[in-house]
């Protein structure tokens, strides 16, 4: 029951789609009902045309030549009916894809944060691109070949029965039940497609432990070993899959072979009418032609339709994988009065504000904090301890559940959430590259930057260095997942990004945590340079490079458990000095 | 793809086999219009029954006879198929195991996993529906052609026209197509690269508000994505009604040719609809024959890549020597630099050090300074580009690979065990250790306490990629594994990143004592680790800044005491 509402709540998503289209769709029924009823005509008229040629002498010439010049003339109409049948098709196709696709990547700028960091991007994509495509082919071709199917087997129906019932009972009896047949094959063939799958995992996994880590494997000569065992696991696919393939391959004989016998009885009883051995209304020579082109098409769209149904199955399933993405709720709007944030000075207020991700787990809990325009907080706590999630917070990827957070004395749910984040520059520990230039990387929050101000934003974050080194130098396409930029360079490349917007207040989460130590240093030394006269909030681990910060947030299982400065802290002897001792205890001997 | 067809050796039978018996089928087939002809002409015209009830069940015999015969046809060609691809498969993991380092960095492993299996299942469905319906296509149109033209010459001559011209409609619309659907391909990637950049970059895009800019780029490129597949589903959908149209054609001008050829008392009504018949056959396995083309199409071009990863050939060669110099200096490097094939500058440059028995050797620089390219020329996983690595006295370009490698024990960065038990992954070391080395070697890499936590100690099974152990076990049992092999070089590649500093200085102390003298090298970023070996060499972008002692290196080397003084403020301890 459950099940079936949502099949329909998809068809009805999908209609939204296809409406657009309607004339289209109505176009391409129409050229596709001419186009079969056509086909279905021609074998008519080549047996009328038959049926004048009976004997040397007898043949009427002047009677078949018009017959066979409309033949002709149909041909060529139903190759345009198919051709643009086949274009309408693939036009509303590909446009109802595009529309999706559209429509779920706009989606995707409009998410809550929250649907992102809780799905795996793969899934995301894979609904985007191969459920988009499966549906569409599936739903849109599925439906013309199920239409044209339908269409077909009537329009047969109708004829036969028109030239002669007795034979089509015969057609009729018959031809079910290859498909019977086909059924019954593709049912015992399961699990053996199940036993394949299977030993495919196996080889799969032993190809993925040993390519992926092929260097130890040659570190330790150990490739004859692993030969052996993949020897094996090849085998086993070898053996499953001559198996699997052979019983599977199994189908279009055998339906083959029904047909054979359908057309045996049809010439069989064709014939014996014709001779008057079956006594019902005779039938001609070229009836019996006709009827025997018939009874070889007309398993034809059956075998289709029944190959349509998990089609469009497979099909809706997937339309309903994209469509729940594109109705995923969007992330709350602005407010239609909000304010645009301008000049912004940099006070940032939270009072008791309340957070966590998922209601049964509390996390963040009145939390106040007061910071006044150009300080430095630094946020330090063991891992998970919740320093990212304030930064969530302050960004404004999620919103608190309770309290607020106010900058330069505004709410920040009354201010647009763009004017918001430009106030911001942020440098993660998770580095992000756009696929493009390394230009348009570091002019991301600038983006009419000169090449010189690049330059200059490059050289303040020691990136300078490294770019001008590699072969196009700034104009080198880089990219998030296929670079040739260690983790350290990037990072670089995300410092040059604020050292070129130079935003009012900068939120730094471990921004160096890839760089080492030497390069660290003199990056701190921009950073210190950077921050002055700008409200800073830093997370890291490196005790050292926040003692000089005006407040440490302590954090610990998503509370604050100690607020004030370095020496205060130390003082007092708490969990900051534990932490700090921790980290230079000296060495054992 | 040529080159692969040599794992067809030992197929041969089936390959013949399957295409025979498939033809044999063929043939039944393209008989019945036969006798559908002489049910007209014998059995109908002669009012002959029993003729015609005969003639039928000669269709039905001929029908079972190509049932079983295709049976064959199909066992054959899977037999084959599987068959070859397995060869395939087994030669192709070979291969790529005989690979070094630097064809596995220009390829990449997802590469070489991507051709080993979805490559080689595409390949496989490819041999066997080629050898299943590659040849019957063929054989029933120029069969229906033949036979045609023996019913009778003169009303099948438009066979002759019709055939080339459908074949060149369905061979040049496949030459037009197959380039633009890759393109199609190409710009599908570009979308699909998009979507997932917008999710991992989510943060930043927001950050800096570039969502709209997100927007208008994505729908250029789905506009790009929708023009370039309508343009090539515009020249596809030419494929089947262009060959419908020309066989009707065709059919309408033999019945125009045979009745005169009736007319005129060469030709009977019967062999007409036997003729037509035949075209009608050909008009349908030109609509198999097209989409089957696809599918190979799609295997040809799996087949290619494939060819293209037997084509890399491993790029290093042994010039196998004897004059080993007389030395005590175990490991040597001489004038030594690297530049790796993707980059356009030296990771190494002029590295000159050596080590003598015994002796343990820190390697200590900043993040890419060179400390991993360094360790990984000891055993030749790369060759010098210029300069001598020298181990015992030779050059490790003239060792027989195997025996350089026995010589050496690696504990690399990332911990990473197989599937399959503790003992098994241990022997890597050494196949021929016994359980007794096996515990010793444990015992130096600190990690008795997991093997006795285990019921099964030794047998204990290892899941895929060691998820039933923390990383800090998979670390120390790394190091394990190394030493089984008792080597006379030990190389940790910063391996003790996940062992506490009690456990990590255990280690050391045990690793200083073993009987057997190994040279030690010890790659790390923290002096902790380093600061009592024997001789630490301070790496600087490529180059050696210094060697020396701890003591020494903190008076002279620059680049050691600014990163020592980052790790151990003096004024705070």
């Amino acid at each position: 029951m459950k099940k079936q509402k949502i099949k329909k709540s998809t068809l009805k998503e999908l209609f939204k789609y296809i409406k657009k289209y309607t004339p289209l769709l109505i176009l391409s029924i129409i050229f596709a009902v001419a186009s079969v009823v056509l086909t279905l005509y021609i074998p008519i008229i080549i047996g009328n045309a038959i049926d004048y040629i009976v004997d040397a002498d007898r043949v009427e010439l002047d009677k078949i030549s018009p017959l066979l010049i409309k033949v002709g003339i149909f041909a060529i109409i139903i190759a345009l009916c198919q051709w643009l049948m086949n274009n309408i098709n693939n036009k509303i196709t590909f446009n109802v894809t595009k529309d999706v696709r559209n429509d779920a990547f706009d989606k995707i700028e409009k998410l809550p944060l929250k649907y992102i960091d809780s799905h795996s991007y793969g899934e995301i994509v894979s609904r985007m691109i191969s459920d988009v495509d499966t549906f569409a082919d599936g739903l849109l071709m599925g439906f013309s070949q199920f239409f044209t199917g339908i269409v077909t087997i009537i329009g047969t129906l109708v004829f036969m029965l028109i030239l002669s019932p007795v034979i089509t009972i015969v057609v009729v009896v018959f031809t079910p039940l290859s498909l019977l047949i086909a059924g019954f094959i593709s049912k015992k063939t399961y699990s053996l497609f199940g036993k394949q799958a299977s030993a495919r995992a196996e080889q799969t996994a032993i190809i993925d432990e040993n390519i992926t880590n092929l260097k130890l494997v040659k570190a330790f000569s150990h490739e004859d070993e692993a030969i052996e065992k993949f020897d094996k696991a090849n085998e086993e696919l070898k053996k499953a899959s001559t198996k699997t393939i052979f019983f599977s391959s199994l189908v279009n004989p055998t339906t083959r072979f029904v047909n054979a016998l359908v057309y045996a009885g049809v010439a069989l009883v064709g014939a014996l009418i014709a001779i008057g051995n079956i006594s019902v209304a005779t039938i001609s020579v070229g009836t019996l032609s006709c009827f025997l082109s018939y009874a070889n098409q007309f398993a034809k769209p059956f075998n289709e339709i029944s190959g349509v149904v998990t089609e469009l199955q497979n099909a809706t399933a997937c339309a309903s994988r994209v469509f729940e993405l594109i109705n995923e709720e969007n992330e709350m709007p602005d407010k239609d009065n909000a304010i645009v944030l301008d000049n912004v000075s940099g006070d940032v207020e939270l009072n008791n504000v309340e957070f966590s991700y998922t209601p049964d787990k509390e996390l963040i809990k009145n939390l106040n904090l007061s910071v006044k325009s150009g300080q430095r907080i630094a946020i330090v706590g063991p891992t998970g301890c919740g320093k990212t999630t304030l930064i969530n917070l302050l960004m404004r990827f999620y919103d608190v559940n309770k309290g607020e957070i106010r900058v330069d004395g505004y709410d920040i749910r009354d201010i647009t959430r763009a004017s918001l984040r430009k106030g911001y520059g942020m440098v993660l520990q998770e580095t992000w590259l756009q696929n493009g230039t390394i230009r348009d990387n570091i002019a991301m929050g600038k983006p009419d930057a000169t090449l010189d101000e690049i330059i200059e934003a490059a050289k303040a974050s020691y990136a300078h260095s490294f770019i001008k080194r590699l072969p196009n130098g700034y104009d080198t396409i880089v990219s998030d997942e296929n670079s040739s930029l260690s983790q350290g360079q990037k990072q670089l490349l995300c410092i040059a990004r604020i050292m070129l917007a130079l935003p009012p207040m900068l939120i730094l989460d471990e921004a160096t945590s890839s760089i080492d130590t030497r390069t660290e240093l003199k990056i701190q030394g921009a950073f210190a340079r950077l921050m002055k006269g700008r409200t800073s909030f830093i997370v890291a681990h490196r005790l050292s490079t926040i003692k000089e910060a005006d407040v440490i947030l302590v954090m610990n299982k998503g509370n604050i458990v100690e607020m004030g400065n370095h020496e205060e802290l130390l003082n007092k002897g708490g969990f900051y000095a534990n932490l700090y001792n921790s980290q230079f205890e000296p060495s054992e001997e | 793809m040529r080159r692969l067809l040599v794992y067809m050796k030992g197929y041969c039978k089936e390959c013949v086999l399957s295409p025979l018996f498939k033809m044999l089928e063929a043939g039944f087939e393209l008989i019945i219009p036969l006798v559908v002809a002489s049910i007209i002409d014998v059995g109908i015209a002669g009012n002959d029954g029993s003729y015609i009830i005969k003639a039928c069940l000669i269709m039905a015999a001929l029908g079972l006879i190509g049932l079983t015969c295709t049976l064959f046809a199909q066992y054959f060609a899977a037999k084959a198929s599987c068959g070859f691809v397995a060869k395939i498969r087994h030669a192709l993991f070979s291969h790529i195991s005989s690979l070094s380092y630097t064809e596995i960095d220009t390829l990449g492993t997802s590469t070489l996993i991507t051709r080993m299996t979805s490559d080689a299942n595409q390949v496989q469905s490819g041999v066997n529906l080629t050898l299943r319906l590659f040849m019957r296509s063929p054989i029933i149109v120029l069969g229906a052609m033949t036979m045609a033209l023996i019913v009778d010459v003169k009303t099948s001559l438009i066979f002759l026209a019709t055939i080339p011209l459908l074949a060149l409609v369905v061979f040049g619309i496949m030459c037009l197509t197959i380039p633009l659907y890759k393109k199609v391909q190409n710009k599908l990637d570009s979308v699909l690269n998009t979507s997932r950049e917008n999710l991992s970059g989510v943060r930043v895009i927001r950050a800096f508000r570039l969502e709209g800019n997100e927007k208008n780029k994505f729908h250029q490129k789905t506009e790009d994505l929708n023009k370039a597949q309508k343009f090539v589903g515009r020249i596809s959908a030419i494929m089947n009604p262009l060959t419908y149209a020309i066989v009707n054609i065709s059919i309408a001008i033999l019945i125009w040719s045979g009745a005169i050829e009736v007319n005129s008392g060469n030709l009977t009504q019967g062999e007409v609809i036997a003729i037509y018949n035949y075209m009608s056959q050909i008009l349908i396995e030109l609509i198999k024959l097209a989409n089957l083309i696809i599918t190979i199409t799609k295997s040809v071009a799996s087949a290619n890549r494939i060819q293209g990863v037997f084509e890399v050939q491993p790029s290093q060669s042994i010039t196998l020597t004897d004059n080993n110099e007389k030395t005590d200096n175990v490991v040597e490097f001489r004038n030594v630099s690297l530049k790796y094939a993707s980059s356009p500058e030296y990771t190494l440059e002029n590295i000159n050090f050596s080590v003598k028995k015994g002796e343990t050797v820190g390697i200590i620089g900043a993040t890419a300074s060179g400390k991993t390219s360094l360790i990984n020329l000891i055993g030749r996983f790369y060759d010098a580009t210029c300069g001598e690595v020298l181990v015992d006295g030779k050059n490790v370009n003239s060792y027989d690979t195997e025996i350089l490698r026995e010589k050496i024990g690696v504990v690399p960065q990332k911990a990473v065990l197989f599937k399959g038990t503790l003992r098994e992954n241990l022997l890597w070391g050494d196949k021929n250790a016994s359980d007794s080395d096996i515990m010793r070697a444990i015992e130096i890499a600190q990690a008795k306490d997991i093997i006795e936590a285990k019921a099964q100690g030794l047998d204990f099974q290892i899941e895929q990629g060691g998820k039933n152990l923390s990383g800090g076990q998979r670390q120390r049992l790394t190091i394990a594994r190394a030493l089984v092999g008792k080597p006379q070089i030990l190389i940790l590649d910063d391996s003790s990143s996940a062992l506490d500093y009690a456990t990590d200085a255990s280690l050391r102390r045990e690793i200083a004592k073993i009987e057997y003298n190994s040279v030690v090298f010890i790659v790390s970023q923290r002096t902790a680790s380093i600061e009592h070996a024997d001789k630490i060499i301070v790496l600087d972008d490529g180059k050696i800044e210094s060697i020396g002692t701890h003591s020494e290196l903190l008076e002279k080397s620059v680049v050691y005491s600014e990163i020592y003084n980052s790790q151990f403020r003096r004024e705070d301890v």
